[in-house]
C-alpha cells in the first residue's frame, strides 16, 4: 500500500465535493436543511413552556393518623403551579422522573404522621418533636423545577402543620435538598436526530455510485488502472474519503441540531463511538454504491437504482420510519436500523459504550458493512469496471 | 549495437462477440523510435493501444514491452508507460494543473523532480495561463493538450498517443507536434496513432498502416511512397485498399 498514492486520491473527492453542487447540496446542504426543519417544527419541549408542574408523590406513611400526608398531597395539589400524580411503585415513578414526565418526585415518610402528631401536640416545643424528612428528587435538567418546586413543597407543608396563615419558623418535618436526577426532557426531535444521521449517510450510495459510474464513462477508472495504483489502494482511497465525508456529515448534522436544541445525554466516549459507527456504516454504502455501479450502465440509471438501496434503509431504519409491528419486523433487515438503534442508545439513553445493546448494534453494522463492501468490490471488478 | 526492442507485438489477435479487431498483428518498435500506427476509423488502433497498456486481453498473440510481458509484468510496465487515450479523461472538477498533479502523484517519481516536469510540460502545451482555471471551463483542443500533459507527467519512457490532435484547432495541433518532436529528442519511443496521413508523414520514422485489424503495410513514409510511386501517404492508403482512408461526408 502506498500511502501517499492513497491519500492523494482521497483528497481528490475531497475537492470533488467542495466543487461539484450536486454532491455538496445531496450530501451536506440537504441533511442540514432537514435537520434545521425538524427541529424548528419538532423541537419544543412539552415541559418547559408551561407553568405547571408535575410532581410524583409517593405516600409511604405507615402511621396510625393518615390525615396528615391526607392534608399534605390536598395542600401541594391545591397549589395553581404543582400537578400531583401519585404513585405506588417508587421504580415507576423514577423511570417517569428520568424521561421528563414529572419533573420532581417526593417519598413522604414512613412516620410522617407522627411527626406531625408531636408537632400538634407541642407546637412550641421543638425538644419533643420527633424529626423526619421528606427525599425530593428534581430533574436537573430544568432549572425551574429545582428552583421552584422546593418553596412550594415547604409552603404545602407549613399550610399542613399550621394552617394557612401561619408562618411557622419551625417544623419537625424537612423537606431534604433535592438530589438532582438527570431527568431528560426529550422533544419529538431529540428522538429524531439519530435517525437523521443515518439519513444523511445512506445517500452516500447514490454519490459513490454516480461517481463510480461517471468516472467509468469518462475513461477515468481506466487510465487510473494504467497507473501504477493498485485496486485495493483506489478502494481504499474511496473508503476512507466516504468515511471521512460521513463523519463530517454528521458533526455538521449534530452542530445544527445541536443550535436547535438538541442536547445528548452521553459523554465524549459515547459520542466519539458514535461517529465510528458512522463511519462504519459509510463503508456498508460505498459497497452498496459499488454493486449499484456494477448494475447501471450508466450515471441516470444509477440514481434510479440507488434508491433501491436507499429507500429501505429510510423508511425501515430511519427517523422516517413508522412505528408498526411490520415495519419493526422488516427493519431487521437494513443496517440503518441498527445504526439508528446503536446512536439512540447511546445519544439519548445514555448507554455506556460498553453496554450489550449497543455492541450488538455496533456487530451487524459491522457485518453488514464488510459484506457490502466485499461484495461490492468484487462485483464491480468483475463486471462493473468494463 | 543492437537496437534495443522496446515494443514487441507478436501474433496478436483480438475478437470480440461479432468482430475480429485485430488479426494477427506482428510489429517490432525499437527504443527511442517514433512509430505511427495509421488507420481508418475502427481499423483497430485503440484496440493496439488498450492492450499494449494492459487494459484489455488478447485474444492470442502477445505484447511484451521493453522485454516484460503485458500480461505478467503489468506492475514493472506501468511505471515506463504513459497512454494519452483518444478521448480526454480528465476530473473536470480539479484544474488542468490539478489533474496532472493527480495523475504525477500516482508514479514513485521524487516530488521536486515531478514538480519541474509539471510546470515544463504546462508551458510547453501552452496552458500556463490556464492551468489553475477548472478542466470543465476547458475548451475541447484544451482539454486534449492537458489530456496529453497527465500522459507524460511522470516523464515515461515509452509513450502510447491515440489520436492526439484528433478534432484539434491547429494551433492546438502544432503545440502537440512539437511536444511530440521533443519528446523523440529526448530519445522517448513513442507510438502514435493517427488517421491523418500528413501527420504521419511529418513526424514519424516509420508507420504501420492497417485496415480492419490487419497490417497492410510496414516502413518508413519515404519507403513507402518510393515503393508504392505514389506522392503522399494518402494515395498509398488507396492503393493498397482502394479506399480513402477518411470517409468523405455525404
Ligand atoms: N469493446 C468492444 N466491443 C465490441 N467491439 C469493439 C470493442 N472495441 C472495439 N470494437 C470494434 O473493434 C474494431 C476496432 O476498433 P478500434 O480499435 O476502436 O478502432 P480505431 O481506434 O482504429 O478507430 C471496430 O470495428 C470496433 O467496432
Ligand atoms: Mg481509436
Amino acid at each position: 500500500m502506498n500511502f501517499p498514492r492513497v491519500s492523494s486520491l482521497t483528497k481528490k473527492e475531497q475537492k470533488k465535493l467542495l466543487r461539484e453542487p450536486a454532491a455538496l447540496f445531496l450530501i451536506i446542504l440537504f441533511p442540514i436543511a432537514l435537520t434545521l426543519a425538524f427541529g424548528v417544527s419538532f423541537g419544543a419541549v412539552g415541559g418547559t413552556s408551561a407553568t405547571t408542574y408535575q410532581v410524583g408523590v409517593i405516600n409511604a406513611d405507615v402511621s396510625p393518623n393518615h390525615s396528615w400526608s391526607q392534608h399534605f398531597v390536598a395542600n401541594l395539589a391545591a397549589s395553581q403551579i404543582l400537578k400531583v400524580t401519585m404513585y405506588t411503585d417508587e421504580a415507576a415513578a423514577h423511570a417517569d422522573l428520568a424521561q421528563g414526565k414529572i419533573q420532581a418526585l417526593i417519598v413522604i415518610p414512613a412516620n410522617f404522621g407522627i411527626s406531625c402528631d408531636s408537632f400538634a401536640a407541642a407546637p412550641s416545643d421543638a425538644t419533643r418533636w420527633i424529626a423526619t424528612s421528606i427525599p425530593l428528587y428534581c430533574d436537573s435538567g430544568s432549572m425551574f423545577a429545582t428552583q421552584a418546586i422546593p418553596p412550594l413543597l415547604e409552603q404545602a407543608l407549613a399550610t399542613t402543620l399550621s394552617g394557612a396563615h401561619t408562618a411557622a419558623v419551625a417544623l419537625p418535618v424537612q423537606i431534604e435538598s433535592p438530589s438532582l436526577v438527570q431527568a431528560t426532557e426529550r422533544s419529538a426531535f431529540d428522538y429524531m436526530v439519530p435517525g437523521i444521521f443515518a439519513y444523511a449517510v445512506i445517500f452516500l450510495t447514490m454519490t459513490v455510485a454516480q461517481s463510480f459510474t461517471v468516472d467509468r464513462e469518462k475513461g477515468l477508472l481506466r487510465r487510473i488502472g494504467i497507473t501504477p495504483t493498485t485496486p485495493t489502494e483506489f478502494m481504499t482511497s474511496q473508503s476512507v474519503a466516504n468515511m471521512g465525508i460521513a463523519v463530517v456529515q454528521v458533526a455538521l448534522v449534530f452542530a445544527v441540531a445541536f443550535a436547535v436544541g438538541f442536547r445528548p445525554n452521553a459523554a465524549v466516549p459515547g459520542l466519539v463511538l458514535a461517529f465510528g459507527i458512522v463511519a462504519i456504516f459509510a463503508l456498508c454504502n460505498v459497497g452498496f454504491g459499488l454493486i449499484t455501479a456494477t448494475v447501471a450502465k450508466s450515471p441516470g440509471s444509477a440514481t434510479g437504482i440507488a434508491f433501491l438501496f436507499i429507500l429501505p434503509q429510510m423508511f425501515l431504519g430511519t427517523f422516517v420510519a413508522a412505528a408498526s409491528s411490520g415495519v419493526q419486523a422488516a427493519a431487521k433487515f437494513v443496517p440503518s436500523y441498527y445504526v439508528t438503534d446503536a446512536l439512540t442508545s447511546l445519544l439519548l439513553r445514555g448507554a455506556p459504550v460498553t453496554s450489550p445493546l449497543v455492541l450488538k448494534d455496533i456487530a451487524v453494522v459491522v457485518g453488514f458493512s464488510f459484506v457490502a463492501l466485499v461484495v461490492g468490490v468484487v462485483l464491480f471488478r468483475r463486471y462493473g469496471n468494463a | 549495437m543492437i537496437a534495443k526492442k522496446a515494443v514487441v507485438i507478436d501474433h496478436l489477435t483480438k475478437t470480440f462477440d461479432d468482430a475480429t479487431a485485430l488479426a494477427d498483428l506482428n510489429v517490432e518498435i525499437k527504443a527511442g523510435e517514433l512509430f505511427g500506427l495509421l488507420g481508418p476509423n475502427g481499423a483497430g488502433k485503440t484496440t493496439t493501444i488498450n492492450i499494449l497498456c494492459g487494459l484489455q486481453e488478447p485474444t492470442s498473440g502477445s505484447v511484451r514491452i521493453c522485454g516484460f510481458d503485458v500480461g505478467n509484468g503489468t506492475r514493472k510496465v506501468k511505471e515506463l508507460i504513459g497512454v494519452c487515450p483518444q478521448e480526454p479523461a480528465l476530473y473536470s472538477y480539479l484544474t488542468g494543473r490539478e489533474n496532472v498533479e493527480l495523475f504525477g502523484s500516482l508514479y514513485s517519481v521524487p516530488k521536486d523532480r515531478m514538480r519541474k516536469n509539471i510546470d515544463a510540460l504546462i508551458e510547453k502545451i501552452g496552458l500556463t495561463e490556464d492551468a489553475n482555471r477548472r478542466v470543465s471551463k476547458y475548451s475541447g483542443g484544451m482539454q486534449r493538450r492537458i489530456n496529453l500533459a497527465v500522459a507524460l507527467v511522470h516523464d515515461p519512457d515509452i509513450v502510447f498517443l491515440d489520436e492526439p490532435t484528433a478534432a484539434m484547432d491547429p494551433q492546438s495541433r502544432h503545440a502537440v507536434w512539437d511536444v511530440i518532436r521533443d519528446l523523440n529528442r529526448q530519445g522517448k519511443t513513442i507510438i502514435l496513432t493517427t488517421h491523418y496521413m500528413e501527420e504521419a508523414e511529418q513526424l514519424c520514422d516509420r508507420v504501420g498502416i492497417i485496415d480492419h485489424g490487419e497490417l497492410v503495410a510496414l516502413d518508413s513514409p519515404a519507403q513507402l511512397k518510393a515503393q508504392y510511386c505514389e506522392e503522399t501517404l494518402e494515395d498509398v492508403f488507396i492503393q493498397l485498399t482502394g479506399k480513402r482512408i477518411r470517409e468523405e461526408p455525404k
